[in-house]
């Protein structure tokens, strides 16, 4: 399957700081559409028809989402757009929101109509404050045309936390507390930011809005594999020769990604969706990308065979070890553990019980742990024990060689 | 339901911080007493986010992005050859206050990697060459 601009069609093509030129691709005609042709109820039936799932990660159905939200008690109700996207290897949004900030806000429109917001948030990590004065300028220009009459859109920027992408961290984040994952339930469509009735999408999620309105629910659904609906925006990085934004059919193989279009070659593995994501052997890449398969955030992170896995999953773990926000002991004190035994193993001082250490935490960590970030940490670690067991154990059987060599160990 | 007293504290201690380059203990009680938060509660907060600091920070702020994209592209030996050029250690300040680095997480310029932040800018396909150039824009 070929490229697919779908969420990225106006990128490099409209002026970002330039209304004019959004709406002379037809921008905005879809919030029209919603507004005037359409209930809220029947642009969440829209939505819910089209298959649109969650690109932020998690992949929960958007429409279903919205339909809690819009159905939930409340005074007030809350839009929250993600855009604190820090998973590692991930930078598509920053893209987006340095090209297409239009098409965003129109998506955040349509949103607030249909579950009744009247405020909406743009969260925006503390590193992309360089986008501030695009995306202010791009909600002033949106005001002046009259497109937010009913809605407050205001950008709400972080302080450098990687957490705060976590729907429950982000809402504690806004409303000016520590970045803590929360308890769940109650879920955030029945009581999120200050307790009301609150929908988080994705930059990405968002984007997919206007056009599933313009062009309707079935147009969206002929696209993709069953579970799966529309394209997928990536980040492809790493050992590739163009690193870039891809966007591509959802189901497309990641051969196709990776080797095709980012040029990558001799790959030994491939990580899908951060330092918590999957890990492809090179043998593997026919693997469809889908939320069947593999996905997450979209962030594709490609090794050549020079790599060392297990220093890149020490590594991935060093980072959710900072990352942890500290409030389930699950993912403070697994992920420190895990870095540890992996710091070990890395520097061939390891041992088998290590390997049996981190299976026993990696399902602790999934079954106890607050959040997706202790629960997806051990991702890497398995993948890695399922897929490069032998380098593993070639490294312990080194090390328990060398330990048999006193002046060999203190001279390594 | 959590009160809403909390909400402007994060932008009251970004905004402190830009006035006095950190969150002193005096600082963090100002904050405290004015919007009506306990103390711990407004340290809780100035010691979670990494942008944040309770320690005197230099003028400009250099966070070299570790994170495993630019890990790959050698990202050790940007921060060796910043430090160096700067005669610092990460996490240190220079004497003369002009700068701190830092090593970060993934700042999202995986695309240009080996990347790192200089207050709000980025800079990518950094190479040990292009350090000084890029250090000397900076007062």
């Amino acid at each position: 399957m070929p490229q697919k601009r779908l969420v990225l069609t106006n990128c490099d093509v409209i002026d970002p700081r330039d209304i004019e030129t959004h709406l002379e691709r037809g921008g905005f005609r879809a919030l029209a559409r919603a507004q005037n042709a359409m209930t809220p109820d029947e642009v969440i039936e829209a939505v819910k028809a089209s298959g649109l799932r969650g690109r932020g990660g998690a992949g929960f159905n958007c429409g279903t989402k919205w339909q809690l939200a819009s159905k939930a008690e409340g005074d007030e109700k809350f839009l929250i757009c993600n855009a604190d996207e820090g998973e590692v290897g991930t930078f598509k949004d920053r893209f987006i929101l340095a090209k297409d900030p239009f098409t965003l806000i129109e998506g955040m429109a349509i949103a607030a109509y249909a579950i009744g917001a009247k405020r909406a948030y743009i969260y925006l990590r503390a590193e992309y404050h360089h986008l501030l004065d695009l995306l202010n300028n791009a909600l002033r220009q949106a005001g002046e045309r009259g497109f937010l009459e009913h809605l407050d859109v205001r950008i709400v920027e972080g302080a450098g936390a990687y957490i705060c992408g976590e729907e429950s961290a982000l809402m504690n984040s806004i409303e000016g507390r520590r970045g803590e994952a929360r308890y769940r339930p109650p879920f955030p469509t029945t009581s999120g930011l200050w307790g009301s009735p609150t929908i988080i999408n994705n930059v990405e999620t968002l984007m997919n809005i206007p056009p599933i309105i313009a062009e309707g629910p079935q147009w969206f659904r002929d696209m993709g594999t069953s579970d799966s609906k529309g394209t997928k925006v990536f980040s492809v990085s790493g050992d590739v020769a163009k690193a870039g934004v891809y966007e591509l059919v959802m189901g497309s193989p990641l051969r196709e990604l990776v080797v095709d279009l980012a040029g990558a070659s001799n790959v030994k593995m491939v990580q899908v969706g951060g330092a918590a994501g999957a890990i492809v052997p090179g043998h593997e890449l026919d693997i469809p990308l889908s939320y069947e398969t593999i996905l997450g955030s979209g962030g594709v992170t490609v090794f050549d065979e020079s790599r060392d896995v297990i220093d890149i999953v020490h590594r991935d773990l060093l980072f959710l070890a900072e990352e942890s926000c500290g409030e389930c002991t699950p993912c403070r004190e697994g992920t420190e553990v895990m870095v540890e035994i992996l710091g070990r193993l890395s520097k061939g001082d390891g041992g088998e019980r290590d390997i049996a250490a981190l299976k026993d935490l990696s399902e602790m960590m999934m079954l106890s742990s607050l959040c997706g970030l202790g629960q997806g940490a051990p991702i890497p670690v398995l993948d890695s024990l399922r897929h490069f067991r032998n380098e593993y154990e070639d490294r312990i059987s080194k090390s328990m060689f060398l330990r048999t060599l006193p002046v060999a160990r203190h001279t390594k | 339901m959590p009160g809403r007293d909390h909400e402007p504290l994060l932008i009251s201690l970004k905004q402190a911080q830009e006035e006095h380059t950190c969150l002193t203990r005096e600082v963090i009680i100002e904050i405290s007493r004015s919007l009506g938060v306990p103390v711990s509660d407004v340290f809780g907060v100035a010691s979670f986010y990494s942008f944040l600091s309770t320690k005197p920070r230099g003028r400009n702020i250099i966070r070299v992005c570790g994170s495993v994209p630019c890990y790959l592209k050698k990202s050790q030996m940007i921060l060796e050859s910043v430090a160096d050029k700067l005669g610092i250690r990460p996490g240190e300040t220079t004497t003369d206050g002009r700068f701190s680095v830092e090593l970060t997480n993934c700042i999202g310029a995986c695309d240009t990697a080996p990347a790192m932040l200089i207050n709000d800018d980025v800079h990518g396909n950094l190479t040990p060459r292009k350090i000084s150039r890029i250090l000397k824009s900076y007062g």
